[in-house]
């Protein structure tokens, strides 16, 4: 067994994260070092804590669809800086280099799978890329897979992580939220199920719209979910949070979300939920 | 009249207090003061033509949270008659910051709810400054769904800062309880007309905004989120709220230009404040005439239209 030797890690990290971030990660949860390629072997969730890391979209559809049957619709909307914006840079700017980092033309990837077996439409966010936010480009493509879901009464299946709205759309980030919920007020209506799975973080105009929409709503274990973020709401009260505040345990125990639900147990339990829905 | 005066009104402060005094003083008939209260009101216009035509954004922004401006029950009161408020969500208590119930209109019932902000300080602590908790969006879909089972038509107003951050209104599911409302008022089958009277902020707003006409009044604005908290986020300051409110295009002409509303309506020159009644006839005779095209439309084809309203908003490219 000396292969597998080779990569259990040393027992104290020698270098600083920082100085290695190839070899050592932090976990953002609970703060410890951890050896990269341990997290990696664990489904990207942290094995002191079960934090589960943010992962990307490609990741995350090869652990959920059958192998070889995603196609992906949509490819090439792209975000158009209609109000001019510049903060510190220029939203113009800003699209086009985190289309150069991260290799896709916005924040949400999306097409047709199968889950074990189950035809789905599928959508997942992208949250590296401007930390997911929702502008016109995912809103448009949300209400089109919406669309084809409708048109296909097939389920549909969206994992979000955003940290919300993309204020440098201004107004037409805000009119997202009404145009994917009118969509799926339209599915609902139909009587096609919708799935959403919460991951970490779900927040703003993401959370109050579509992803609270669900017919079933699955959250990833310690996900941060909320409308308000944290700091404004301890600005606005000068009072310190409960503990677990917005967190998908404390949701859950609110009423808020169905189940949570480990990222190892996901396609098992989204399988069994599409083989229910569909008997 | 006029209580409060923002910094870029100012200039009319000693000369609209001279005013007001020579008016009153004219009232018992012994002076006659025609002639000054004249040279006097010119005088006043002409420097309400320099103050307030071509406002900044961030100007509009002021205006549009005016403490003195009108607010939900104002206009209620001098649009409606025999406006009944009905109260709560049946579910948990009853949110002052946004009010409802049936009043009628020319004599027609309609269904009238607004976010409430209060007019001074312990009214607007009452009314959390219009800042609603998930109750204030679930008492609203509650007398939505009333009027939509008695057919009568919706007006809500919007004016709020945003949605109340606060632990209560997140463990009570604020995010559902306005994602419910954007949902469901999307296929309400009664006509549906959204006035945004003041500051139009974020989700908060959203949650009444869905509807066959939107109209703003003139020195409102309608924002994704707060200038404010846009410049904390994007400049890392949050005095910076001037350059985010250029920014954020939130004004009245800015929204009807980018095709996201109906209609501007027009305020009298200085603002909603200063000549509430004319601004609420101005509104009146603009609900009216939308009033009167969509009740027109049969219920399929009202809904269908609703739906392509925001189903085209949005820009993007393709290819
Ligand atoms: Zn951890």
């Amino acid at each position: 067994m000396s292969w597998f030797r080779k990569e259990e890690p040393p027992l104290i990290p020698k270098l600083k994260e920082k100085e290695r971030p190839d070899l050592w990660v932090r976990c953002k949860n609970c703060q410890e070092i951890i050896y990269r390629l341990e997290i990696e072997r664990n489904l990207d969730v942290c094995p002191k804590c079960n934090y589960h890391f943010q992962i990307p979209a490609e990741k995350r559809l090869s652990l959920i669809v059958d192998e070889g049957t995603f196609e992906e619709i949509d490819k090439n909307l792209s975000s158009v800086d209609i109000l001019k914006f510049k903060d510190t840079k220029k939203y113009s700017d800003r699209i086009k280099d985190a289309q150069k980092k991260i290799g896709k033309k916005d924040a949400f990837v999306s097409g047709k799978a199968r889950i074990g077996g189950y035809p789905v439409f599928i959508g997942i966010f992208e949250f590296k890329f401007m930390g997911g936010s929702l502008g016109s480009v995912v809103g448009e493509k949300v209400t089109r897979l919406v669309e084809n879901s409708m048109e296909n009464k097939t389920p549909l299946l969206i994992f979000t992580a955003s940290g919300g709205a993309r204020m440098q759309e201004g107004v037409f980030s805000l009119m997202q939220m009404a145009k994917t919920s009118a969509a799926i007020a339209r599915l609902k209506n139909m009587g096609v199920p919708y799935i959403t799975v919460l991951t970490d973080p779900t927040t703003g105009g993401v959370s109050a719209s579509f992803a609270m929409l669900g017919d079933i709503i699955l959250a990833e274990p310690k996900a941060m979910i909320g409308f308000a973020g944290p700091r404004v709401i301890k600005e606005t009260i000068k009072a310190e949070l409960p503990p677990g505040f917005q967190r998908a345990e404390y949701l859950l125990e609110h009423g808020m979300i169905d189940r949570i639900v480990p990222r190892q147990e996901m396609k098992k339990t989204l399988i069994l939920l599409l083989d229910l829905l569909s008997h | 009249m006029i209580r409060h005066y923002l910094e870029f009104e100012k200039p009319l402060k000693e000369l609209e207090a001279r005013y007001e005094e020579l008016k009153a003083l004219s009232m018992d008939g012994r002076e006659d003061f025609s002639s000054e209260i004249e040279k006097l009101e010119k005088k006043i216009n002409k420097l309400k033509q320099e103050i307030f035509t071509n406002l900044t954004p961030w100007q509009k922004t002021l205006l549009a949270r005016h403490i003195d401006r009108p607010h939900t029950l104002d206009f209620i009161n001098m649009i409606f008659k025999n406006f009944v408020e009905l109260h709560g969500d049946r579910n948990f208590r009853d949110d002052p910051a946004i009010i409802g119930g049936f009043a009628s209109l020319d004599g027609k019932t309609v269904m009238v709810i607004g976010h409430q902000k209060g007019k001074d300080p312990k009214d607007m602590n009452a009314h959390n400054f219009g800042m609603s908790h998930p109750e204030g969006y679930r008492k609203a879909l509650r007398l939505m769904s009333l009027a939509e089972r008695f057919k009568k038509p919706i007006i809500t107003m919007i004016d709020t800062p945003g949605a109340f951050p606060g632990v209560g209104a997140e463990e009570r599911g604020q995010a559902e309880a306005i994602a419910k409302n954007l949902r469901v008022m999307s296929i309400l089958k009664v006509p549906i007309i959204v006035i945004i009277i003041g500051e139009g902020g974020s989700g908060g707003a959203l949650a009444l905004g869905v509807g066959d006409r939107i109209l703003m009044l003139e020195n409102a604005i309608y924002s994704v989120i707060s200038p404010e908290g846009c410049a904390a986020i994007l400049w890392k300051d949050g005095s910076k709220g001037k350059l985010a409110a250029e920014a954020l295009k939130l004004t009245a002409s800015d929204l009807f230009e980018l095709n996201i509303i109906d209609q501007i309506v027009k305020e009298p020159l200085g603002g909603a404040h200063r000549d509430p009644e004319t601004t609420a006839n101005n509104l009146k005779e603009s609900i009216l005439s939308h009033l009167n095209e969509i009740t027109q439309l049969p219920t399929q084809l009202l809904i269908e239209k609703r739906y392509e309203k925001f189903r085209k908003m949005g820009v993007f490219t393709e290819g």
